[in-house]
Formats: C-alpha cells, sequence, structure tokens
C-alpha cells in the first residue's frame, strides 16, 4: 500500500476518492481503502481537508 | 430482493431522490441505493439553498428548514461590507437546511411515489450486455447482488465511480475542487445574513461563510482551492479564523468533504448510464452552491428515463436529450460561474478590496449576484476584463 491512511483523522467525506486519477481509492462504510493501481502520485494527500493521507513511496 | 429493474439510481443525495421520484411518478419501475446506512449522514454541506431555485422542487417544511436567512453579506478583506438583500418585501431569500433530514424526506418521497429504495447497499460496478450498461453489482449487507436495468444513473457525488465504470473520466484535477471543513458552532450570534469572507487572507481560491442555522448557532466553514491545500488546509485556516473571529464559539459539529468547481465536464450520458448532481460536477464553481442544480438535473434525467422507456431505446441517441437539457439550463449559468470564479481567483486582496470600494453609494441591496457583477464590471471594466462577453 502507497498511501497510509489516518482513520482516526478521516473525516470520510470521499473528497480524495473524487481526486485520484487512478480510482484507486473507495469509501466503504467509514474508512478508505486503497487498491495497488495507486502511484503515489500524491493529489489526494494534498487535497484531503484534514491532512489524513501520507503517500508512502513502494 | 428484486433483480430487475427499468432504472436503478446509484445514491440518495437531493439528485439521485429527485431522479427516483421523477421516474416512479412516470410509472417505471425505479430502486435507488444508498451506501450509507443513514441517509443524509453525516452532512457535507453548508446548507445554504436560495427559496426560489429550492421551492420549484419541493413546498417547504418546518422539518428541515433549519433557519430563513434575509440576504447575503460579503466582506472583503479590509472589512468593507456589501450587502445584498431580498426584494424591497424583505422576503427571505433563502433557508439553511437541515440535511440530514431534507435528504431523508427527499428519499421518503421518491419511496411514496413508488419508488423501491435500498440503504447501506453500494455499487462496486456495472453488469454490461453488447458492451452496452445493463445494471449494477451491489453489495448488501456483505453479499454481492447482480441487479439488472435499462439505464442506471450515478448520482454518487463528489466521488462517484459510476461514470468512471462507463467510461466517463470524471476525476477531478487540483484546481477543479474545494476542500472544505465547517464546524456547527453554538453559543454566537450569527444574525440573519449569510456571510462570506473573501480573500487570501482568509482562504486562497475560496472563502469562509457563516450560515445562520437557528437558535444560537450558525455553520462557519472555510473552503479552499485543492491546488492551493497541502501545506496549509482547510481545517487549519477554519480554526484559525473561529480563533479569532468566534473566540467564544462552542463547536458542536465537525463537516469535511470536497465539492466539484470544475464547471461542466464533457460528457454525463453514454449507452444506459446519466450521471446527476455533483457526479456530473454540476455544482456552482463560484459559490460550491450544488443541491437545487442536482435537483434540477434530477428532474431532468428523470424525464428524460421515462420518454426511453416509452421509445424502448436506452442508448446515448435518446439519453442525448438529457446532456442538451441540462447543458441549456443549469449548465449556462455553471459556465458563467466558472469564468466569473476564475477571474476573481487571480485577484489579489487589495484588489479586492478595490472592488469593495467601487460599490460605495450604489445600492446593490437588492440584487442578485449577476446584476451585482454587471454593476462591478461597469465601475472597474480594467480589472475584471475578460467579463464583458458575459453580461
Ligand atoms: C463543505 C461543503 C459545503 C457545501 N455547501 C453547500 C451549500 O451551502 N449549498 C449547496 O447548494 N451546496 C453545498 N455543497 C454541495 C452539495 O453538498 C452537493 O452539491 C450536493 O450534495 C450534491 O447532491 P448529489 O445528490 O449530487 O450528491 P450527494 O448529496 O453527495 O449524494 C451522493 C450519495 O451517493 C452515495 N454513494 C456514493 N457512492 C455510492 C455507491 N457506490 N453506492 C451507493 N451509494 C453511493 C453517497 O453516500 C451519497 O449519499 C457543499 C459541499 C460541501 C462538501
Ligand atoms: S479526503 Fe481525507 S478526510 Fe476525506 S475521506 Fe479522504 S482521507 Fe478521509
Ligand atoms: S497517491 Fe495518487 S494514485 Fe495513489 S491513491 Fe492518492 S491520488 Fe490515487
Amino acid at each position: 500500500m502507497s498511501v497510509e491512511v489516518n482513520r482516526f483523522k478521516c473525516g470520510y467525506c470521499g473528497a480524495c476518492v473524487g481526486v485520484c486519477p487512478k480510482g484507486a481509492l473507495e469509501l466503504i462504510e467509514t474508512w478508505i481503502e486503497v487498491d495497488d493501481s495507486c502511484t503515489s502520485c500524491g493529489i489526494c494527500a494534498r487535497i484531503c481537508p484534514v491532512g489524513a493521507l501520507e503517500v508512502k513511496v513502494k | 430482493m428484486k433483480d430487475r429493474y427499468d432504472v436503478i439510481v446509484v445514491g440518495a443525495g437531493p439528485g439521485g431522490s429527485i431522479t427516483a421520484k421523477t421516474c416512479a411518478e412516470g410509472g417505471l419501475d425505479v430502486l435507488m441505493i444508498e451506501k450509507r446506512q443513514e441517509i443524509g449522514d453525516p452532512v457535507r454541506c453548508a446548507e445554504g439553498v436560495g427559496t426560489d431555485a429550492l421551492l420549484k422542487h419541493i413546498a417547504p417544511d418546518k422539518r428541515w428548514i433549519a433557519a430563513e436567512v434575509k440576504g447575503s453579506r460579503i466582506i472583503a478583506p479590509d472589512g468593507t461590507e456589501i450587502l445584498m438583500s431580498s426584494d424591497a418585501a424583505m422576503k427571505d431569500v433563502g433557508y439553511t437546511l437541515e440535511r440530514k433530514v431534507f435528504d431523508r424526506v427527499l428519499a421518503q418521497k421518491a419511496a411514496m411515489a413508488g419508488a423501491d429504495v435500498m440503504v447501506k447497499t453500494r455499487a462496486t460496478g456495472l453488469l454490461r450486455n453488447n458492451g452496452k450498461v445493463a445494471g449494477i453489482k451491489a453489495m448488501y449487507m456483505g453479499e454481492m447482488h447482480d441487479i439488472k436495468a435499462d439505464i442506471v444513473i450515478g448520482a454518487d457525488g463528489v466521488e462517484s465511480k459510476v461514470g468512471r465504470w462507463g467510461g466517463i473520466d470524471t476525476s477531478l484535477k487540483p484546481h477543479d475542487i474545494e476542500t472544505c471543513a465547517q464546524f456547527l458552532i453554538s453559543n454566537f450570534d450569527p444574525g440573519e445574513y449569510s456571510e462570506f469572507y473573501i480573500g487570501e487572507k482568509y482562504s486562497a481560491g475560496g472563502y469562509v461563510w457563516i450560515f445562520p442555522k437557528g437558535g444560537y448557532t450558525a455553520n462557519v466553514g472555510v473552503g479552499i482551492l485543492g491546488s492551493k491545500s497541502g501545506k496549509i488546509r482547510a481545517i487549519t485556516l477554519l480554526q484559525k479564523f473561529v480563533e479569532t473571529t468566534i473566540p467564544d464559539g462552542k463547536i458542536i459539529e465537525m463537516v469535511v468533504g470536497g465539492v466539484p468547481v470544475s464547471g461542466p465536464i464533457e460528457r454525463t450520458v453514454t449507452d444506459g448510464l446519466i450521471l446527476v448532481g455533483d457526479a456530473a460536477r454540476q455544482s456552482d464553481p463560484l459559490t460550491g452552491g450544488g443541491i437545487t442544480n442536482a435537483m434540477d438535473a434530477g428532474k431532468i434525467a428523470g424525464e428524460v428515463c421515462i420518454m426511453a422507456k416509452e421509445k424502448g431505446d436506452y442508448s446515448v441517441r435518446t439519453l442525448k436529450e438529457y446532456e442538451d437539457k441540462w447543458r441549456a439550463t443549469i449548465g449556462k449559468e455553471i459556465s458563467r460561474a466558472l469564468k466569473v470564479k476564475n477571474l476573481l481567483i487571480k485577484l489579489s486582496d487589495e484588489q479586492l478590496n478595490q472592488l469593495a470600494h467601487s460599490l460605495d453609494g450604489v445600492d446593490v441591496s437588492t440584487m442578485e449576484l449577476p446584476k451585482l457583477l454587471a454593476v462591478l464590471l461597469k465601475k472597474n471594466p480594467k480589472l475584471l476584463w475578460g467579463l464583458g462577453s458575459l453580461f
């Protein structure tokens, strides 16, 4: 997994899902799941309103 | 559980519910699914709407009107205020909604009209038949189901996947989204006007809002353009604003979310598929308002579904009518708002102050936004060069 989600910070708003160019993110119930199509581009981490995402370079 | 419908609507926001209701009233067999277990909750909205645009769709109801507002006050970076009010009769021009109730009432209206509704049901993909969209794959309480339909409506909001599954790339670039944080603040009298604090002082490419929510409460939030977010985030800007401006306020709720501000996207239909509301990026790029646009689009989508059923044709040829109609109505406003937004976000705080000062002595109190912009343009032709073609 190349994006780490801080579940305790995340407000499950889905904004990151809308900007991911790869469609790698999904909001399921109250958590964000990342699949392996993620390229670590960092867009989601940048736009998260609370800073709950952190990109880990593969 | 039925395994076939005329129309399946994915997402039970205002756009989805109006689509489902319109389809059901036209005699179609329709299912609306919502992945959350509670429709409308958690809220991702500041809940402000104009009464005129809203009351085309639904009669006012105390259950979901949290507050009535008399107009808007725009506050320039140096504190200069522009008051835009109602008509001379001082009737209320806007509401702050209670969306937890509003969204559920809309879904219930769809249900009463005959639509089936399933909550805690998440679409996970599309079914296809000869390349055409032919239904959805959905998970209900952990179990997978295939449900067939002639038309699938993607009303799945900012996080929309339905369009992408159907081959329409709806992913938003960072500069096409406002990333927002909001507190419901108590112990604070916000007055009777919706307030908008503009300028980089408050937020880059966005604004701070205070929407009265009834009693001693208000939705206080900030949106920042995605391309400016990163080092600074919506939540930090909001905390700073509240600490300095409403120090005695008590935070009793927190909301985060993103609003598409891309303006019209290239395509919102394909064979057997229609996108509605935030999924179609139909929110207003200038204000971030998307509730009534989603409802307008839902109405059009429902009517086109009824027509498609009569014709027995669910291909783009018939569904294109939806595309044409929304572009000719809300689409025009959205395109114009995008141009205004693109110009305003380039202005410095000093220039915004200048714009506000140019209204000194002008009575703008009964003007709506387009009229106000026209006046601003007349007084500041150089600063607003490029808007000329819009008015
Ligand atoms: C902070 C903030 C403030 C805002 N303030 C205002 C405002 O003051 N006024 C205004 O008019 N607009 C405002 N907006 C915009 C407004 O909230 C949206 O434009 C509006 O909700 C769009 O309605 P919709 O029906 O298209 O989508 P939504 O209301 O977002 O509904 C989409 C629904 O689809 C569901 N869904 C998503 N994926 C799936 C799936 N795979 N399966 C099943 N269900 C799914 C979601 O759970 C959601 O319930 C604001 C937005 C934000 C984030
Ligand atoms: S944008 Fe941030 S808060 Fe919103 S769902 Fe994604 S990780 Fe959570
Ligand atoms: S880092 Fe880029 S590719 Fe990976 S989940 Fe975030 S937006 Fe998508």
